[in-house]
């Protein structure tokens, strides 16, 4: 708040500088798949973001999150195979969707805390998996290949890998200043009260309920519009995009890019999803140098490394890689 | 109007075999500051938890105003106008001192389903809190983080946080707890200020203090109500000095 | 009837392996307020082990006390190296250092046994059925499971109940100081205890084996159930796990295998078969929100706070 150049705001902006230029950067090194790579974590950056909501500044710890990936995707999906490609019926049904399943899931999980909480959500977001895996129409365990993307009437044409993630990385834009004003806002400053102290909430005479299950549902369809985008980005759907190791997956983003902020999430997915993908070719690269063998064997097994890596975060990185800029900034 | 503002009938509440509260009866008259004093066990806190709806009574009713609160949620009798300081301090860490009251203030200033404005440039909260604040002499901490507050400051802010939700009465949990001579005697002093306005049911196991301050105190022993009257009438009655002098003995007794 | 009776033992037998994996998730949330989701990843290895030891001696029932010995002490491993520095910290803490181990623990299972799976083959003699009664056979190795699973959990509740380790758990479970009072080694029973409910999933783990492959992953589904079964059954309460096990196999169980049917009394043939397989999945879902309206700390609500 003092300082506006601080260390860690001279990172988020260069961040956000080197998202917005991402395409031309594709362009510069003959390399498009840096853009298809970047669409991607733009999107789950998305679903990060919201996710950091509840969890972050809410504190309610959701292990179902996925599931709205999942849902905002079949909702393209099914409509697309039926025939319906136009985004302004498909969008709208996707979020309200979203919303349906994100109030009726979170009427019944926010009636219990802590532990329960996380497990339940976690179930529901399973019981939605297994309905997918139940959809024999709609391809089942193998999933739906989405032949057409969403139709904006010729407005805007998400086919154009260019188009497509500059409008990714606006929706991304959209959904941090949404969610950063409502943080700030009288709502954002009931749900962190009924973080840090809902009994005391309730004793200055909050309906705290009401308010965090509002807060729910909003999150429910952020991470929706990210389903919608990430199924026009894969072309396809399917029951895996909403297997729960997938809401394991946007957890560690929020914590590892730290939950304290609302753009901590984006540094998490994107150091994440990087990650992912040149950890194994670090690891080939690395080990081949050492044994002066071809280690391409090893490349496979990055999560090896990766999962110590979340358990060191956790014990020794609280605030994520915000926190830690942070830090740097201070003395 | 001389009619009771708070209004305990029979109040009986067990836990397991446990009476916690045995039919308590207790009327808080519009402008007095009542007491409630008992050894410990007595079930004074069970009692400030059924008044605050925190927990529900096997029988028996509270009437505030007139109108029957036994079955409300805790935020519905915070709307009413009963605002209630806790005895462990319990305020949100991560907030400005200014950013607690102002959070209280918020509870009692409409519904708080706004997404969009900044709700700390919103001068109707500062203002708010500020005045609250400034009641309990906190003003010049307003900017601070409450982890920097001592434990006499963190009472005070409990008492303001309680003050900004625009109150017809305090149930005050044992303010006095943890705090030195010093502290303790401002707090007298401030609850002697705020006596002159609002209703106050205070619990506290400071017996100078409540002797100093009390219009009417009532005496809770084994979740009974064993005496109810002015300090002299209580200072006088053979069944307290039995209780307490009970107690007092039994400390010596341990060291 | 036939079918009816075939089927409530299968649902017996997941319930009951269900309640090996939910008692040790359940013994471990109640005594160290851990929670571990890479619980399925021991259930994971409990089989591989198996498998792996019925390939090296040939012998079934040799192989599932080894394994049973090397889980346990894989368990106890783990909690030494890792699990222990989780305690007293928050439940998300725990949520993403186990969700770590998970990702580790799958990568290293590639490491040591491939990408492919294993079987674990059954010996003739468990590879019969039985007539259970007259004119109803069901497989001698799945009367097995049953048999096993109930003889540990009355084990299990002898030893928790009627034992001085057993009293020292449930001390655990709702007073840390008293049992650091009576000098008892509070870090030593947290071990072996974690040790215990590693066990525990894995033999869950090695007996499903031969019916289903072991492979990379298996666990992941089945710990969601087991889930569910503490949520039901409250969590920290073996009894409320052991209950609920049951239930949700029962139900689970019988519900895909007749809920298309009964739906078939209501709907049109096309629109059962379809609304059929995903409402029998959602089932045990919607059994589960159903007891949290009416009790929101599960059937047995650990009486400790």
């Amino acid at each position: 708040m003092s300082r506006l150049f601080t260390v860690r705001n001279v990172v988020v902006v260069a961040l956000l500088i080197f998202l917005a230029l991402v395409p031309f950067f594709a362009v510069l090194t003959g390399n498009a798949f840096l853009t298809t790579l970047f669409t991607r974590i733009v999107i789950l950056a998305i679903a990060a973001v919201s996710l950091n909501l509840i969890m972050g500044f809410g504190g309610m710890v959701s292990f179902g999150h996925a599931a709205y990936l999942g849902i905002g995707g079949y909702a393209v999906g099914i409509l697309a195979y039926e025939k319906v490609t136009s985004a302004f019926i498909q969008w709208p049904v996707a979020l309200v969707a979203c919303a349906i399943f994100a109030l009726i899931t979170g009427a019944l999980s926010l009636r219990t805390r802590g532990v329960y909480f996380i497990m339940i959500t976690l179930a529901f977001a399973q019981m939605i998996y297994y309905v997918g895996v139940s959809l024999d129409r709609y391809g089942a365990d193998d999933g739906l290949t989405i032949y057409t993307r969403s139709q904006f009437a010729g407005l805007i044409n998400l086919s154009n890998r260019t188009v497509f993630y500059y409008f990714c990385f606006a929706c991304l834009m959209g959904t941090i200043y949404l969610v950063w004003r409502m943080v700030n806002s009288r709502f954002g400053m009931v749900i962190q009260g009924a973080r840090s102290n809902d009994r005391r909430m309730r004793s200055i005479g909050f309906p705290t309920y009401r308010y965090r299950l509002v807060c729910f549902v909003i999150a429910g369809v952020l991470c929706g519009l990210s389903g919608v985008l990430l199924a026009n980005q894969a072309d396809f759907i399917s029951p895996a995009t909403m297997h729960w190791t997938r809401s394991g997956d946007l957890i560690v983003m929020a914590v590892l890019g730290g939950m304290g902020s609302v753009i901590g999430p984006v540094m998490g997915a994107v150091a994440l999803l990087v990650l992912e993908e040149t950890l194994p070719h670090i690891i080939g690269a690395v080990g081949g140098f050492v044994t002066g063998k071809s280690m391409v064997a090893a490349k496979e097994y990055w999560a090896l490394i990766l999962g110590p890596m979340l358990l060191l975060v956790v014990l020794f990185a609280r605030g994520g890689i915000d926190g830690l800029l942070r830090r740097f900034g201070r003395d | 109007m001389t009619e009771a503002l708070l209004q305990v009938e029979g109040l009986t509440k067990r836990f397991g075999g446990v009476i916690a509260s045995d039919a308590i009866t207790i009327d808080v008259k519009r402008g007095e500051l009542h007491a409630i004093i008992g050894p410990n066990g007595a079930g004074k806190t069970t009692l400030i938890g059924q008044l605050t709806g925190e927990i529900t009574p096997n029988t028996g009713s509270v009437r505030f105003d007139g109108s029957d609160i036994t079955a409300l949620p805790t935020y519905r009798r915070s709307m009413l106008g009963l605002a209630r300081s806790f005895q462990i301090t319990s305020l949100f860490p991560d907030f400005s001192v200014i950013d607690n009251v102002a959070l209280a203030a918020q509870a009692h200033d409409g519904h708080s389903f706004r997404f969009w404005a900044d709700a700390r440039e919103q001068p109707e909260l500062r203002e708010a809190a500020m005045i609250a604040l400034k009641r309990v002499g906190l003003a010049d901490r307003a900017n601070l983080l409450v982890a920097k507050l001592s434990h006499g400051e963190h009472r005070q802010l409990e008492i303001a946080m309680a003050l900004a939700t625009k109150p017809r009465m305090l149930l005050l949990d044992e303010p006095m707890a943890g705090m030195g001579p010093d502290e303790s005697s401002r707090m007298v002093a401030m609850l002697k200020q705020l006596k002159q306005e609002l209703t106050i049911l205070l619990i506290e196991h400071d017996m100078e203090a409540v002797f100093a301050l009390a219009d009417r105190i009532t005496v809770l022993v084994y979740g009974k109500v064993i005496a109810s009257g002015t300090p002299d009438e209580i200072r006088a009655n053979a069944e307290v000095i039995q209780a307490y002098l009970g107690e007092r003995d039994a400390e010596a007794a341990n060291g | 009837m036939l079918l009816f009776i075939e089927q409530s033992l299968n649902g017996l037998q997941l319930g009951l392996l269900l309640f090996l994996l939910a008692a040790g998730l359940t013994l471990v949330f109640g005594i160290m307020d851990l929670v571990n989701l890479a619980h399925g990843s021991l259930y994971m290895l409990g089989a591989y082990f198996a498998a792996t030891f019925a390939a090296l001696t040939g012998s079934f029932v040799g192989a599932i006390f080894l394994a049973l010995f090397a889980t346990l002490l894989v368990g106890m491993a783990v909690e030494l190296i890792a699990l222990r520095r989780l305690y007293g910290r928050d439940h998300l803490d725990h949520v993403l250092g186990t969700f770590g181990l998970i990702l580790f623990s799958n990568e290293m299972v590639r490491l040591i046994w491939g990408p492919a799976g294993m079987n674990l083959p059954l010996p003739p003699w468990l590879n019969v059925p039985l007539q259970i009664l007259p004119g109803v056979y069901y497989p001698s190795y799945r009367l097995l499971i049953i048999a096993v699973a109930l003889f540990v959990a009355v084990l299990l509740y002898l030893v928790v109940m009627r034992t001085r380790i057993g009293m020292l758990i449930r001390a655990g479970a709702s007073n840390r100081e008293m049992i650091g009072a009576l000098g008892i080694n509070i870090k030593l029973l947290y071990t072996f205890v974690f040790g215990i409910g590693a066990a525990l999933a894995g033999l869950a783990g090695m007996m499903q084996a031969p019916i289903l492959t072991v492979q990379i992953g298996m666990g992941e589904n089945i710990l969601i159930l087991a889930f569910v079964v503490i949520i039901i059954g409250g969590i920290g309460s073996i009894r409320g796990a052991f209950v609920a096990a049951i239930l949700v196999g029962l139900i689970d169980t019988v519900g895909r295998a007749f809920l298309p049917d009964v739906l078939k009394l209501f709907l049109s043939n096309s629109a059962a078969s379809t609304a059929g397989p995903a409402l029998s999945s959602m089932l045990i879902y919607l059994v589960m929100a159903v007891i949290l309206v009416m009790r929101p700390e599960g059937l047995f609500p650990a009486a400790s706070k």
